[in-house]
């Protein structure tokens, strides 16, 4: 895509991206007047601490499911820009499920039956725009932004009526009973004889690690993601390959959706236990970013989503430390990284390849 | 030809190079070329594909600055930035792909960039009255008020010529003209460049067709691995030598094989009529009949129906009127066959446009070979490397793909060596019919050669061959039949054995529809 080899392309141009990044955010630290190695120090420590590295996989885990949403869908050249409206209906299956069944069936396979729903109403959120981009022409990113829209209404509509919890003035449903939720890792830990911090960090972190084994899996190494692959280099070709192009981009944009649906068992299964407002919270749409600054890999976007946990963690964690850094601040640095590793990801891929390509071409 | 450009001596020289030079990242485009074009002559510059013709026209039209070396435009040393810059000193070029707003009119077309005043009317007087002279002049007949997009290729490439003429070209440079031109519109175009030359201007005609070189220029400068080769009268030169300038050792003339003996139709199809989504009428009642061991060939300028029969025919189009019946199936508007249907029913395609459909490009030599052919990527729904490595490396060893990498993108792969990898999936298949399109189209001369054998060898195995060309001298090399297109329609089908140039030329112009057999 960059044409650069692959080690620049992967390895080299991120991190150049995140340096510049928080090269800029040190800029900004100075003008406010703090030491930027002071404050990153303490935003080392925010993240990764022992009580506070759970916290950060926790976000990581949200990051790693819209990510790889995004990734997915890109491999077939689709921008879904969806995945915010796809998490919400993720949620929405999952609080359909919860609410109907678990006072008729056993915990756990409401649980499982939960996971399914959110799997599934994400995907149902996503193949509409696949399908109106694959059989009638509609530009995927304007349908997907619109279906977020609407999710969004749809919430508030239904989370403020027809589901909300009784008696209440809040747009949220009532909590789950405790056999559904998604057991906290650190209570897992204690099962297993040792002790961990407490955190928000649950199963669905395992979830998230098996579904980056599954997307590097499905992509390449089975036929249907070498054909999205080739639909995405070249439709053209993948049409006179034989390929049913518009099946397989109704199909990416399904399984797209699914991931991005699955970041609600994080949220909603493992950390609410109810169904609340916004709490997708953009997610969906750092995901973009995850995916682009992770190169579209399942391992890129592991790290790129530590990454951003990270930032998100110990960015909170300025806010208590310093009194001119306010939360706004720490947003302002998030921004920067998104910015440049995502929007600006490729600015520097010109100056990059003539750096050093031209000097392993003189050593050669 | 008597007054040709090498009578006039080198220091009368339109264009002087010297040492020109130019790099692009590891591959020398242009090395240390010399180069004397004299004024008034028509001279030639052959080579093969990627053999440095089009970048070495670029540096005298200012697209390209050189590296090195130095330009000489009418004796004074030009530094040209721009083409701006090389306009100005009367240098215009004329490029394979036209440059034309096909919405305006051919007036509006020439008085693009020089309308000279904020409105139109204030210039359009004038210029409709220079380019009437301009045209009478040179015999350029078109009509100014015609719209681009109706005008037919020959006359397209007029008004690019008109264009440089008007914007004072005194040097011309034609990059491939006679590609998409009929035997007749090339020998008219060959009338304009003499005219030309007769009245003092100078004119490059880049080109890889040995046969016009002969036939128009005076002079003839040969490229091959970005340096200049040699320097011929063409009086003083045969296409023998030439290609063997070109190639760089002795190349052989195919010979004519015999027709064997016919067997019997594999495909058959009858009244194929397709619109485009436009509502334009693309092909018109198509008959046509493919027997084993044939090679049918389709000729005719490229846009006349061609492209939308291979793409009928695999599948990749719809059928709307008239049906195709292949394999005991018969394929009507009613019952379409996918291209992975016409696959499984033994139909291979080497598609006209390998780099934007035959090959996905940045996939793996071994991910490119499966192509289309799922079944050799695995076992059940999974890709194995391993699998796909052993699919490729016979079809690599068998086309002499070069390098010999099954790991190496497509895209790095050379564009005669890309077509190998087309070649080889598609001919490994042992079809029952193949659909040939444009086989060597940007492929040096060996490679063709090999290509060619490939085809024959293909053929006396017992494959149905449909070759779709535009280069008459490969149709005449290879095929046992000769069907001719022209807008759509069949204008003709006849034997190889015995068909002349000039005959199909009429017939792909239209103008002898009762020509055919």
């Amino acid at each position: 895509m960059t044409g650069l080899p692959r080690w620049l392309d992967i390895g080299v141009l991120p991190l150049v991206n995140l340096a510049l990044a928080l090269l800029a955010a040190a800029v900004v630290v100075v003008l406010v007047g703090e030491d930027p190695l002071h404050v990153f120090a303490v935003l080392l420590q925010g993240a990764f601490a022992p009580g506070a590295l759970g916290y950060t996989l926790y976000y990581a885990t949200n990051f790693i499911f819209t990510g790889l949403a995004a990734a997915l869908a890109f491999q077939a050249r689709l921008f879904n820009i969806g995945a915010e409206g796809q998490a919400m209906l993720g949620g929405l299956g999952i609080a359909f499920v919860c609410l109907s069944f678990e006072s008729v069936l056993p915990g756990p396979l409401v649980a499982v039956i939960a996971i399914a729903a959110a799997a599934l109403f994400g995907a149902a959120w996503a193949v509409v725009p696949g399908w109106l981009q694959a059989y009638r022409g509609s530009h995927i990113v304007i349908t997907t932004i619109m279906f977020n829209f609407l999710a969004s209404g749809l919430m508030v509509w239904l989370l403020s009526g027809p589901i909300m919890r009784p008696g209440q003035g809040s747009p949220q449903t009532r909590l789950f009973g405790e056999g559904v939720w998604l057991p906290a890792l650190h209570d897992l830990a204690r099962g297993l004889g040792f002790e961990a911090a407490r955190s928000p960090l649950n199963l669905s972190f395992l979830f998230a690690l098996l579904a980056c084994a599954a997307v590097w899996v499905l992509i390449w190494r089975t036929k249907f993601g070498y054909a999205l692959r080739a639909i995405g280099h070249s439709e053209e070709a993948a049409r006179y390959a034989g390929i049913p192009v518009r099946r397989a981009v109704v199909a990416a944009m399904a399984l797209s959706g699914a991931l991005a649906g699955c970041m609600a068992l994080n949220e909603i299964l493992g950390v609410q236990h109810k169904l609340v407002l916004n709490f997708s919270a953009g997610y969906g749409f750092t995901g973009i970013a995850v995916a682009l600054m992770g190169r579209n890999h399942p391992l890129g976007i592991l790290a790129a989503s530590l990454l951003f946990g990270a930032l998100f963690q110990g960015g909170a964690e300025l806010n208590f430390e310093f009194e001119t850094i306010t939360h706004e601040l720490a947003l302002v640095i998030q921004g920067l990284v998104i910015l440049f590793s995502g929007a600006l990801a490729y600015m520097f891929t010109p100056w990059l390849a003539r750096l050093l390509l031209s000097r392993s071409a003189a050593r050669a | 030809m008597a007054r040709n450009g090498g009578s006039r001596q080198p220091d009368r020289a339109a264009v002087r190079l010297r040492g020109v030079a130019k790099r692009f990242g590891a591959v020398l485009a242009n090395d240390d070329v010399d180069l004397d074009i004299g004024q008034g002559s028509v001279h030639g510059i052959i080579g093969e594909n990627g053999a440095g013709k089009s970048t070495l026209a670029s540096i005298i039209y200012g697209l390209y600055t050189p590296d090195g070396g130095t330009v000489e435009i009418d004796g004074k040393a030009a530094a040209l930035r721009s083409p701006a810059d090389a306009i100005a000193l009367g240098v215009g070029m004329v490029h394979q792909h036209f440059m034309l707003v096909p919405t305006f009119t051919v007036l509006e077309n020439i008085m693009l960039g020089m309308e000279g005043g904020f409105l139109l009317g204030q210039g359009e007087a004038g210029i409709r009255a220079r380019l009437e002279s301009l045209s009478r002049q040179h015999g350029l007949e078109v009509d100014p008020d015609a719209l681009v997009d109706d005008l037919p290729v020959g006359l397209r490439q007029r008004v690019e010529i008109l264009k440089a003429l008007f914007r004072g070209a005194r040097i011309l440079i034609l990059d491939e003209p006679t590609g998409v031109l009929t035997p007749d519109e090339t020998d008219r175009l060959f009338t304009i460049l003499r005219g030309i030359r007769d009245a003092g201007g100078t004119v490059v005609l880049i080109t890889h067709k040995l046969r016009e070189v002969m036939a128009v220029c005076g002079t003839v400068s040969v490229m091959r691995h970005g340096r200049m080769v040699g320097r011929r009268e063409t009086a003083e030169t045969n296409t023998a030598e030439l290609a063997e300038l070109m190639v760089g050792r002795k190349v052989g003339q195919a010979a004519r094989p015999s027709a064997g003996a016919v067997g019997t139709p594999v495909l058959r199809a009858a009244g194929l009529t397709w619109r485009s989504p436009g509502g334009a009428l693309r092909l018109d009642e198509v008959d046509l009949e493919l027997r084993a061991g044939e090679i049918l060939a389709v000729a005719g300028v490229s846009g006349n129906g061609q492209s939308e029969l291979l793409d009928l025919l695999s599948g990749l189009s719809g059928v709307q009127e008239g049906r195709i019946e292949f394999a005991g199936r018969r394929i009507d508007a009613a019952h379409p066959a996918t291209p992975a249907e016409m696959r499984a029913l033994g139909l291979a395609h080497v598609p006209e446009d390998r780099q934007r459909r035959g090959l996905v490009l940045p996939f793996e030599a071994r991910e490119n070979a499966v192509l289309g052919r799922p079944e050799n990527a695995g076992p059940g729904p999974w890709t194995s490397g391993a699998a796909m490595l052993a699919h490729a490396e016979p079809l690599i060893a068998r086309f002499d793909i070069r390098p010999p990498d099954p790991m190496l993108p497509a895209a790095g792969f050379s564009g005669g060596n890309q077509q190998k990898i087309v070649l080889a999936r598609e001919f490994d298949s042992a079809p029952a019919v193949l659909l040939l399109g444009q086989p060597t189209r940007g492929v040096d001369i060996g490679t063709i050669e090999t290509i060619h054998a490939q085809v024959m060898a293909l053929k006396e195995r017992g494959s149905a061959i449909l070759l779709v060309s535009t280069e008459l001298d490969e149709i005449l090399a290879l095929a046992d039949r000769i069907m001719v297109m022209n807008g759509g329609r069949v204008a003709g089908t006849v034997p190889a054995e015995g068909a002349t140039r000039r005959q199909l030329g009429l017939m792909m112009t239209g103008a002898a529809g009762e020509a055919g057999a």
